[in-house]
């Protein structure tokens, strides 16, 4: 049998662009364009790299998300994914990371999976902890955070560098694992890829399919509520003086007026 | 009244600054409790307790260096189970956000992650979160009985606040995902002597402007003059010119200090993810145009090989 290997991706809104927030507090998706979170891009890059050195793999990438979440498909497609699985439900909306999690260990039980593959966190929620809580739904190993990842006689092993120590893990299959954007730069969809991706399959499923209630999603399956949204106020402009040779001690100047030095 | 259970971060012991300003904020919300787990607990109660722990939850076990998480937020777990906690918080490190949402899940809490403010409310702890790098800011409230939030460092105040901080064996059975995954070797990281970045209240960092790993220096005696920590721009962490471990921004560290100076450093919107919510920005950048200026509180346009070193002098002098 394969080495069947589930990338999850997420579509966000373009950091370079006008991100905000839609009346209900909720991230607004609809007037803003949306790409596939570059720090999911390292994510399928790991999974083909790893399903290059299997004699036999299957790459699924999957996300949950609106409907032009589809671009977020194509492009890992064209990166060289073999097929792609939408999760997509106008009850989704506004669901938080807990209700996320849930929906994604649903469909991964409902496509199959050895190894699942996660960014390190998206780039717009960034909270960094759904591939934890999928290891906990799916009751496998989490082999997260790593900056160097392979797989091998049925297990995962990898690096991962914190704040203290820089450690090597190990796991066995299935497991659920994150990598990091120091695992190596993601290749450049090619033409063929392109073109490839287009004839590529794309299931789509919505809640009923993976047998989710949608009480437990959404604005009113979240456990936690967004009250209050405001823009944080521009900082008011600073002082900005040109070196004519004096701009170190002018600096200085300011330090010790703030209480610096 | 209400029991705040506050998750001890050390490193072999020694009790890491943001556990200490957990400890200001749960006494917003009700009694503290310390969760210790690992060697060392007598000596980490005291410093607990003058920070307002009136209970220290403590339990050692070889599961907590030798697996990755899972034996934590068993023991978490349990502690829940023992204090029936309104709230649960743990630092914003990247272990525990994942312990934070783990442990959420098996107890039905809300998770909040990397808020910078979390006050009582009439139902429930309210927190403050920065969003899209920190270009909003949310306040947030759970929906549930009980709340497991994660908070970003210097959110809070170190306060002196003398609690018993008295030891109690806390009773951990493992489950089955607690030996899923084995750390099979550990590396420590060497103290560069310098405060950590996290917790430091002056950073300076240099960016792809600094031109050389040699020329580290300059920021690095610049940060000494300063007592602040170094930090770099992915830019110059990927030319291979300072570790990693020193990336400020989204995918490296968040940063907070009171002063953030940026040598060399363009101001990338994934960078400002991570020292957005400094209190004062200062930025030496040769480009008038670069995006950093419209932060700074304090801009020199300049090369920062003029500028750096006569402010790392003026400042020694100003000191001496
Ligand atoms: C500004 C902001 C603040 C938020 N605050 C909270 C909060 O405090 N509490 C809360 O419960 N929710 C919160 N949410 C909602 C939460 O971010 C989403 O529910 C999200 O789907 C899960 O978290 P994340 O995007 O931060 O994922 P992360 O945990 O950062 O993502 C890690 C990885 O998980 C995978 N992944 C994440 N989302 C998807 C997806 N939809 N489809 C496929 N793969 C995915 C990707 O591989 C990704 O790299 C917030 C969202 C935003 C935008
Ligand atoms: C998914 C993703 C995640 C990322 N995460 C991070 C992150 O965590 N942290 C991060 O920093 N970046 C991150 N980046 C990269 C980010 O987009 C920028 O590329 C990076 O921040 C640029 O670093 P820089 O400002 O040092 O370099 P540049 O943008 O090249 O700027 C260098 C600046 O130095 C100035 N300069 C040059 N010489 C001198 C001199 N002699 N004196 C004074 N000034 C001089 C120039 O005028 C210029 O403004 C990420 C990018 C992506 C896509």
């Amino acid at each position: 049998m394969p080495l069947r290997i589930a990338v999850c991706v997420k579509y966000v809104p373009d950091a370079t662009g006008g991100r905000h927030f839609a009346d209900d507090s909720t991230v607004d998706r609809e007037d803003v364009d949306g790409l596939l979170s570059e720090l999911d891009e390292y994510a399928v890059e790991q999974a083909l790299q790893i399903a290059d050195e299997s004699d036999d793999a299957e790459i699924t990438v999957l996300t949950v998300g609106p409907e032009d979440a589809k671009e977020a498909l194509r492009k890992a497609l064209s990166m060289g994914a073999d097929r792609a699985v939408h999760v997509e439900d106008d009850d989704l909306h506004g669901t938080d990371a807990l209700g996320t999690s849930l929906v994604l260990a649903k469909a991964l039980e409902h496509i199959g999976y050895d190894l699942v593959v996660c960014g390190m966190a998206s780039t717009d929620g960034a909270m960094g902890v759904l591939p934890a809580l999928l290891a906990e739904r799916l009751d496998v190993p989490q082999a997260t955070l790593l900056s160097e990842v392979s797989v091998a006689d049925g297990q995962v092993t990898g690096r991962r560098d914190s704040d203290a120590a820089s450690e090597r893990l190990q796991a066995s299959l299935p497991a659920v694992v994150s990598v990091t954007d120091q695992s190596g730069e993601a290749r450049y969809p090619s033409f063929k890829g392109i073109m490839a991706a287009k004839k590529k399959p794309v299931e789509s499923l919505d809640l009923s399919d993976l047998g989710i209630d949608s009480d437990e999603v959404g604005l009113k399956g979240a456990w936690t509520a967004v009250e209050a949204v405001a823009e944080r106020q521009a900082r008011t402009a600073g002082t900005i003086v040109n070196d004519e040779g004096d701009g170190g001690k002018q600096l200085a100047e300011f330090l010790a007026a703030q209480k610096y030095i | 009244m209400t029991d705040i259970l506050v998750y001890v971060d050390h490193v072999d012991g020694a009790v890491r600054k943001p556990t200490l300003e957990l400890l200001t904020l749960a006494r917003r919300l009700g009694e503290p409790v310390a969760v210790y787990l690992g060697a060392g607990a007598q000596a980490a109660a005291r410093i607990l307790g003058d920070n307002g722990a009136v209970k220290v939850l403590a339990h050692d076990a070889p599961e907590y260096t030798d697996y990755l998480v899972a034996p934590k937020v068993d023991a978490l777990q349990a502690a829940c189970a023992a204090v029936s906690p309104a709230a649960v918080l743990l630092p914003s490190s990247a272990e525990a956000k994942e312990i934070a949402a783990r442990l959420a899940l098996r107890v039905g809490a809300g998770l909040v992650t990397d808020a910078v403010d979390v006050e009582a409310g009439p139902e429930g702890p309210v927190t403050t979160q920065s969003a899209f790098a920190a270009a909003f800011t949310t306040r947030s409230r759970v929906t549930r009985d009980i709340a497991v939030i994660t908070v970003k460092p210097n959110s809070a105040p170190v306060e002196a606040a003398p609690a018993a901080g008295t030891i109690e064996e806390l009773a951990v059975v493992f489950s089955d995902q607690a030996t899923g995954t084995r750390i099979t070797s550990r590396t420590r990281r060497e103290s560069t002597g310098r405060p950590e970045l996290t917790e430091a209240e002056t950073v300076v960092a240099g960016g792809r402007g600094v031109n050389g790993a040699e020329n580290f220096r300059i920021i690095e005696a610049l940060a000494d003059s300063l007592g602040a920590a170094v930090g770099a721009s992915r830019a110059a962490v990927d030319s291979g010119w300072y570790p990693h471990a020193h990336q400020i921004g989204q995918t490296g560290k968040s940063v907070s200090p009171q002063l953030y100076v940026a040598a060399g450093i363009s101001g990338a919107i994934q960078h400002r993810a991570g020292m957005q919510t400094s209190k004062t920005i200062v930025a030496i950048n040769k480009d008038a145009e670069a995006p950093i200026f419209d932060l700074a509180d304090y801009g020199v346009v300049g090369d920062l090989f003029e500028v750096v070193p006569r402010l790392t002098e003026e400042i020694r002098a100003r000191k001496a």
